[in-house]
């Protein structure tokens, strides 16, 4: 692949907490607007990966390129500005403030007046922005609302708004239909993977449930013990033995 | 905050502060005048609260005004509160300016202790520089100016001058507040991990917020020495910080007006619990702590605004009927 529509490259990154090797040699390189899923059984580090790209843990060896810039050992605050977003398995929202606020921050951040103090938050263009993005996530109805009454698979949906307000070109998505009930899991995924593919973001997102990564990923990665064990298409991929074992513990 | 309730609140209350001299006996307005620089440092505290930042060390800030302003009356001969309020603001805000350099690094106890280390280090300083600073005895204010007048600390004038001061500090907290600072600084209490992850450093949102609750910390001192008097190094001793802390709470900090509420509450509990319990006026302000804090946490501006909607609801069924 050129480097130049390579979003995000890592080179032989690893990480080890004791005796658990987290990250393990990853090389993996991502293009523009490819849709990523990881998989890969509980401990096998998909979080931990999206922890050492956005800057939370710093890897022991191994660089970290986000479009051919070194982000090795940024914070997540520096890594936000190069273009990375993420969102959370835990929803990470503003809980004492309203939904529309929450997104009004978020706009106010990535226009670089996150820290102004003297013109007011509450702006025409960005409020119809925000109300704007909160429609295309379905959440137009709450926007006026405490972020507390919203129901989770609202709180799930808000928590990648508030990232995709950020206007990221990759967008990294931990579980994000953890905690949404199986009935509503495809209805936001396709809510998701719509806005995702408008907004023209590359997004590598962290899934446990194999049918919706079949569904709608075309690439899948399966991680194990920190390992890249399976790179591919997900019918190829996800039928291979070695990841049944890795993924499901049966053949 | 609801939006009807404000704007009618801040009509009701310009007007009555500003016809109060004309109806009330003039020791009320020394009082008054008391609870307006009391107002101005309490909102600073109440700022910091907003974000979840306690601190035990306000008094710093107050202290540090006061004595910008004595030391130009004591060394200088200034008087003119059109300077030394300026220059009280200017010092508090170059001393939250260095301070904050490390409180921005510290949260919750920590950020209460250290705060209320620092204050202490000013209390000693205050005590042992006595040459320069007066001593325990502290130093004697005068007479201040505005323009050339004379201005007595408990004159209508005076009064005056602090409401206009305290007009424009409540302006301008009330804009820092609905600003992306404001919303970021609510944002610190709930989620610092989003903050980061939006590209924002929330140092930079406790620094900054922590630079203007220095400010007018240092605007408060200066007409503090004026209404009082006389400054001592007790101006930055914990006790004070800590009545900052007692009125924030006992107004409410979500917004400017509990301050205020709390500020007048206050010096006219101290005013009469002194005059009608003589030695137990502290029993009594700790009395009414216990019951906001049990009844009403929101202090008195919630419990106003509690009454205003019940009163309305009331209004509504009455008309309904």
């Amino acid at each position: 692949m050129p480097e130049e529509t390579s979003i995000l490259r890592t080179v032989d990154v690893s990480l080890s907490f004791g005796a658990v090797t987290a990250a393990d040699n990853l090389n993996i390189e991502v293009g523009r607007g490819e849709l990523v899923g990881i998989v890969g059984a509980n401990g096998s580090g998909k979080t931990t990966f999206l922890n050492l790209i956005t800057g939370y843990l710093r890897p022991e060896h191994g660089r970290i390129l986000v479009m051919g810039r070194d982000a090795t050992g940024l914070p997540p605050r520096l890594v936000t500005k190069l273009g990375v977003a993420r969102s959370f398995q835990i929803p990470q929202l503003y809980t004492n403030l309203s939904v529309l606020e929450g997104m009004l921050l978020s706009l106010a951040a990535e226009s670089g007046e996150g820290a102004g103090f003297w013109k007011p938050i509450y702006r025409e263009s960005w409020q119809s922005e925000g109300l704007e993005i909160l429609e295309r996530f379905g959440l137009e109805s709450y926007a006026d609302r405490p972020v507390s009454e919203l129901p989770e698979g609202g709180r799930k949906l808000l928590d990648i708004a508030l990232s995709f307000a950020l206007k990221p070109k990759l967008l990294l998505m931990d579980e994000p239909t953890s905690g949404v009930s199986v009935e509503d899991k495809f209805q936001v995924m396709d809510t998701l993977v719509e806005v995702l593919r408008q907004g023209n973001i590359t997004t590598i997102f962290v899934e446990h449930d194999m049918e919706v990564v079949q569904r709608y990923s075309r690439r899948v990665l399966v991680f194990d013990t920190g390992r890249v064990i399976a790179d591919g298409e997900p019918e190829g991929v996800l039928a291979e033995p070695e990841v049944r074992k890795a993924v499901l513990g049966r053949v | 905050m609801s939006l009807p309730t404000l704007p009618r609140a801040l009509l009701v209350t310009s007007a009555l502060l500003i016809l109060l001299p004309l109806v009330v006996p003039g020791w009320i307005m020394f009082v008054m005048t008391k609870a307006l620089f009391m107002f101005i440092a309490v909102l600073g505290v109440a700022v910091l609260l907003r974000g979840g930042l306690l601190t035990f060390g306000h008094a710093l800030f107050y202290a540090t005004g006061a004595y910008a302003a004595g030391f130009s009356v004591k060394w200088l001969g200034v008087q003119e509160l059109l300077l030394l309020v300026p220059l009280g603001a200017l010092s508090g805000m170059i001393m939250a300016a260095l301070v904050g350099l490390i409180m921005a690094r510290y949260r919750e106890v920590f950020f209460a202790m250290l705060n209320l280390a620092f204050s202490m280090i000013l209390f000693g300083a205050l005590l042992k520089f006595y040459w320069f600073t007066g001593g325990t005895d502290g130093l004697a204010m005068g007479t201040a100016t505005l323009l050339g007048t004379e201005f007595e600390g408990d004159s209508f004038g005076f009064y005056y001058f602090s409401l206009a001061i305290a007009g424009i500090v409540a302006f301008v907290v009330c804009r820092f507040m609905a600003s992306p600072l404001g919303y970021f600084l609510r944002a610190l209490y709930d989620n610092e991990i989003r903050i980061e992850y939006s590209g924002v450093a929330v140092r930079q949102i406790i620094y900054r917020t922590y630079i203007l609750a220095g400010t007018l910390g240092g605007v408060s001192g200066v007409l503090a020495a004026f209404t009082i008097g006389h400054i001592v190094p007790e101006d930055a001793f914990w006790l004070q910080s800590g009545e900052f802390v007692f009125v924030a709470l006992l107004g409410g900090f979500g917004g400017v007006p509990g301050p205020l509420m709390g500020a007048i509450a206050f010096e006219l509990i101290q005013t009469y619990a002194s005059k009608f319990f003589p030695l137990a006026w502290q029993m009594t302000l700790g009395i009414i702590m216990l019951i906001v804090i049990l009844f009403q946490p929101g202090g008195l501006w919630a419990m106003y605004q509690k009454a205003e909607r019940w009163l309305s609801r009331k209004g509504r069924d009455g008309e309904d009927a």
